[in-house]
Parts: C-alpha cells; structure tokens; sequence
C-alpha cells in the first residue's frame, strides 16, 4: 500500500532522515518506534507531505506521491493524527469532525461516518456542541482519530496517540487502533511507548538517529534482546 | 443630551465604515501575522473605483458598491500574491516593511494618475434629513449604517457556515492541522484578502458619499484608526473589530463635539496607548501561543 525508498530529510543543514526506507501492506498495523528525536515524527510528516524530502521516494499503491501537496495526498487516501493532537480548540467537536470531512462531497455518507464515529466515541457523540478545547486529553486523541477517520482514509498514519494519557487511556486507544484496523485500515503507528505498540503492530521497524536499525514482525522484535534493553526496561 | 445623542448618531456612522476597514486587518493578521499596512491604501482605491463607477459609468449606489467590492477584491488577491506569498518563510518584519511599501506605491501611483488634488464625489444618494427626537439623521448615515449591518451579518455567515469560512478559521489556528484535513493553505489566505480588500473597498465608497471628497492619501488616517479599532477589540477577532470600529467612531464625534476637534486623532491615540498598557490583547483578544 505504502512504500518509502531511500528517503533522506534535511532540516536546514542537519540531516533528520538517513536513506529511510520501509512498506507498509495492505490491512497491516505496522509501527516505527525509536526515542524522542529519532526522526519518527519526521517521517511520518514526510508521508503526509508536510515536509519535503530532499531525495527519495514515496508510493501509494505503486504511484510516485512524492510531489503531491499535503491536501492532494489527503484525497488520495492518507490521513494522519498529528502529534499533539493538534485539534482546533475554538471550534465545536462537531466543527472538527466536520472539518476532518472537509474535502467530501457525499453528504449523506459523511453523516453515516459521523454517525460511526460517535458509535465508537459516544463521548464525542456526548460532547458535539462543546468547544473542542475543553476536552480531556484522551477526548482529545480521540476526537484527533475522529476526525482523521472522517477522511476516509486508505491508511491512517498516527503518532503518539499514547502521548500524556493515563495507562488505563492509553489501553483504551490501542483497542481503538486494533479495532479500526481491522474494519479495513492500514495503519502506520509511530510511538515511544515500544512495549504497546509491539504488541498490537504486525510488523515493526526501529528508528534510530534517522536510520533504521531493525526491523521484523512485532512479536520478534518485542522478544529480541536489544529492543528489550533500549526500550522496554528489560536486562 | 440631544447633542450627546446626535453625536453618537455621528459615530456610529463613522465608526461603522472603521469597524469594515478593522475587519480586513484582524482577518488578514488572524491567518498570517500581518499588520497589512497596505489596507488603507486598498479603501482609497475602493473611493476611487465607486467615483469612477457613479461619474462616468452612470451606476447606482448599489451597482457601484458591488463593482467596487469585486475589484478592491481582485485587487487584494493580486497584492497578496504579488508582495506577500514570496516572503511566506521569511521573518515577519521583511514581510510588515513590504507591506508598507505596497502602501506608499499604491498611493503615489494612484496620484500619477488621477492626481494628488481633491476630488468631490457625485451625489449619488439624496440628502434629505429626518427629524428623530431632536436628533437630525441624513439618508446617506442610514445607507451607511445598513449596509455595514449587512456586510458584517454576511461575514458572520461566511465565517461560520461556508467551507471558506470554515477553512479560514482552521489555518488561522493551525496551518499544519489545516493541511491534514485537506484545506489548501494559499488558497484560503487569498480568500481571505479577497474578503478584507472588498470591505475595504465598500467603507471607501461609504466614506466618499459621507464625506463628499477623496484623495490618493485619504487611506492614511482611517488606516490607521481603523489598525487601533482592530488592536482595541483584540487583533484576530472579528467581533472585536466591529466593536473596536465602533468604539472608536463614536469616541471621535463626542470628542470633536464637546472638545475640540483638533484633538480628535490625538485622543484615538492616546486611547490606543492606554489599551495597549491596560489590556495588551485587546478586549476580545486572546493570548497567543508562540509556537515553537
């Protein structure tokens, strides 16, 4: 569904991305860890196109995207949860899952999907006319996967979803990630919390300084002894 | 109090054509930082353009405001496109001393070509006056009013119902979020200008039936006031620049009234001065996040 070759990115002089490559097939949940400044985030904004690479290439379904603006890359099918969340803060949950819907036309499909996703948050079903920045953190995430979803999207690229959230939140949102994947979304999941996210992902690769180091299916990884000592606290 | 009330009948005239200029500077800073100087310079041509529009072409009040409103709003687009878009990723003083530059060829070209002398502008709309509790009202203060009214209700609609609107909303918080969702970032800052410079446009018409006479410089002053009507609502807000227009309007007439109108623009500044100590973000402004 997704492959990247050989992407390298620059932030000014500094190298962010080293010769990255990594594939993503079709209805898997594969997930790029490695520590903060790794290059996760880079990567991940690369796909979506908020950043230029300086060389490299990236492909949806065998098609050359690197070029493509981030709105373009969107209508094609790629919808990312940013760090943070960045939901708009002023703006009802309606508003944002409105907007997240912003390139549609089918209203009456955008209703169903609205209609979905209160299913699957009936917080946010709850909460509709309440402006988005009241929210709690995890309401937050998930108004964030809401409205990413509000797409359509092929694949759904997320980044630290896990980010500031109660242990017993971030259980809840990795169900969510299952759960969606396995109504037919392929999934890229980028995250610090490796333990997590190995053990939902079906295949792994590990960022670190801007190049990959390792990779392999998630229960391969989470068993090796270097990701045990680098990432999950183990001897 | 009959004066009183006949001031504030004054003011709220003037200060409804203020409150149309502020709005194209709290959108345009709303989205991308930009104090745009060249704002004012954008309403003189709209002055110009509804001159043009009423002497030679013959045309009604109403067809020479849409006419001046479409092309204040081309006009608007092609600055922005032209000055400010290459400077996107430059620092924002390179971009605030460009839009001053874009002020100053606006109003020197303009006076290469109609000249820097006064025109007086044509009687499009009667003068005939009612007599309200003492309190005397012109037609063309109604028209003004009105349509002020009206433009606002519209941009209260366009910013909260349309996609356009919606989309302005969301790169004015976020540019990165916005791009996530499918909005295109230069288009909605076109929109945007578009909006301003058409309103813009709009209270120069107003102002040149009001006042009856134009000049290539006449977009310095209310360019100014109509800067401090945006700082005082908040810069960035759009109701605050409504009140902010207003405020000022009327704290104009009442000091020309009972003071001395030579003291007019000295008091708006020293207005400006004591929000800026009082209150730095204005009266609906919030505080900004830098972000990182």
């Amino acid at each position: 569904m997704l492959e990247i070759k050989n992407l390298n990115v620059h932030y000014g002089v500094i190298q962010a991305l080293k010769n990255i490559s990594l594939t993503v097939n079709n209805g898997e949940i594969v997930t790029l860890i490695g520590a903060n400044g790794a290059g996760k985030t880079t990567t991940l904004r690369t796909i979506s196109g908020l950043n230029k690479p300086t060389s490299g290439e990236i492909l949806l379904e065998g098609k050359e995207i690197t070029s493509l603006s981030a709105p373009q890359r969107v209508k094609l099918g790629i919808s990312q949860v940013p760090e943070g969340r960045r939901i708009f803060p002023d703006m009802s949950v309606l508003e944002n899952l409105e907007l997240g819907a912003f390139l549609r036309n089918d209203k009456n499909n955008i209703k169903k999907d609205m209609e979905n996703i209160y299913q699957r948050f009936p917080i946010l079903s709850d909460r509709k006319r309440q402006t988005a920045g009241t929210l709690s953190g995890g309401e937050q995430q998930m108004l964030a996967m809401g409205r990413a979803l509000m797409s359509r999207p092929r694949i759904l690229l997320l980044d630290e979803p896990s980010m500031g959230l109660a242990p017993l939140l971030v259980r809840e949102i990795f169900e969510i990630i299952k759960d969606i994947n396995s109504t037919g979304t392929t999934i890229l999941l980028v995250e610090q919390n490796a333990s997590m996210a190995l053990a939902i992902a079906h295949r792994a690769y590990v960022i670190e300084t801007g190049t990959i180091v390792m990779s392999g299916t998630g229960e391969e990884l989470a068993k090796s002894d270097e990701i045990q000592k680098a990432y999950l606290g183990g001897e | 109090m009959e004066q009183f009330l006949q001031q504030v009948v004054n003011g709220i005239s003037l200060g409804s054509i203020y409150a149309l200029i502020a709005l194209g500077y709290t959108m345009v800073y709303g989205i991308i930082n930009l104090i745009n100087f060249a704002h004012g310079d954008v309403y003189m041509i709209g002055a110009y353009i509804g001159f043009a529009a009423i002497t030679y072409a013959k045309l009604g009040f109403f067809p020479a405001l849409v006419i001046t409103m479409i092309l204040c709003a081309i006009l608007g687009v092609v600055i922005e496109r032209v000055a400010y878009k290459p400077l996107r990723n430059s620092t924002r003083i390179a971009v605030l001393i460009t839009a001053i530059g874009v002020s100053l060829l606006l109003e020197y070209v303009m006076m290469f070509f109609v000249g820097a002398e006064v025109r007086s502008y044509p009687k499009v709309l009667s003068g005939e006056v009612f007599h309200l509790v003492g309190v005397v009202i012109n037609i063309q203060q109604i028209y003004i009013v009105v349509t002020a009214i009206a433009l606002m209700i519209l941009l209260q609609f366009i910013v909260h119902k349309t996609k356009i609107g919606k989309a302005m909303r969301a790169v004015s918080v976020d540019q990165d979020a916005a791009q996530l969702m499918g909005i295109k970032v230069d288009s909605t800052i076109s929109y945007t200008f578009a909006i301003g410079s058409a309103f813009a446009g709009a209270a120069g018409v107003l102002v040149g039936i009001y006042y009856n006479s134009i000049d290539p410089l006449m977009g310095i002053m209310p360019g100014l006031k109509a800067f401090i009507a945006a700082v005082f609502g908040g810069i960035g807000s759009i109701p605050g620049a409504m009140i902010g227009g207003l405020s000022i309007g009327i704290m104009e007439t009442l000091v020309s009234g009972y003071g001395n109108s030579m003291y007019r623009d000295a008091a708006v500044f020293a207005f400006l001065i004591i929000i800026l100590i009082l209150k730095p973000t204005g009266l609906l402004g919030k505080n900004t996040r830098e972000k990182v």
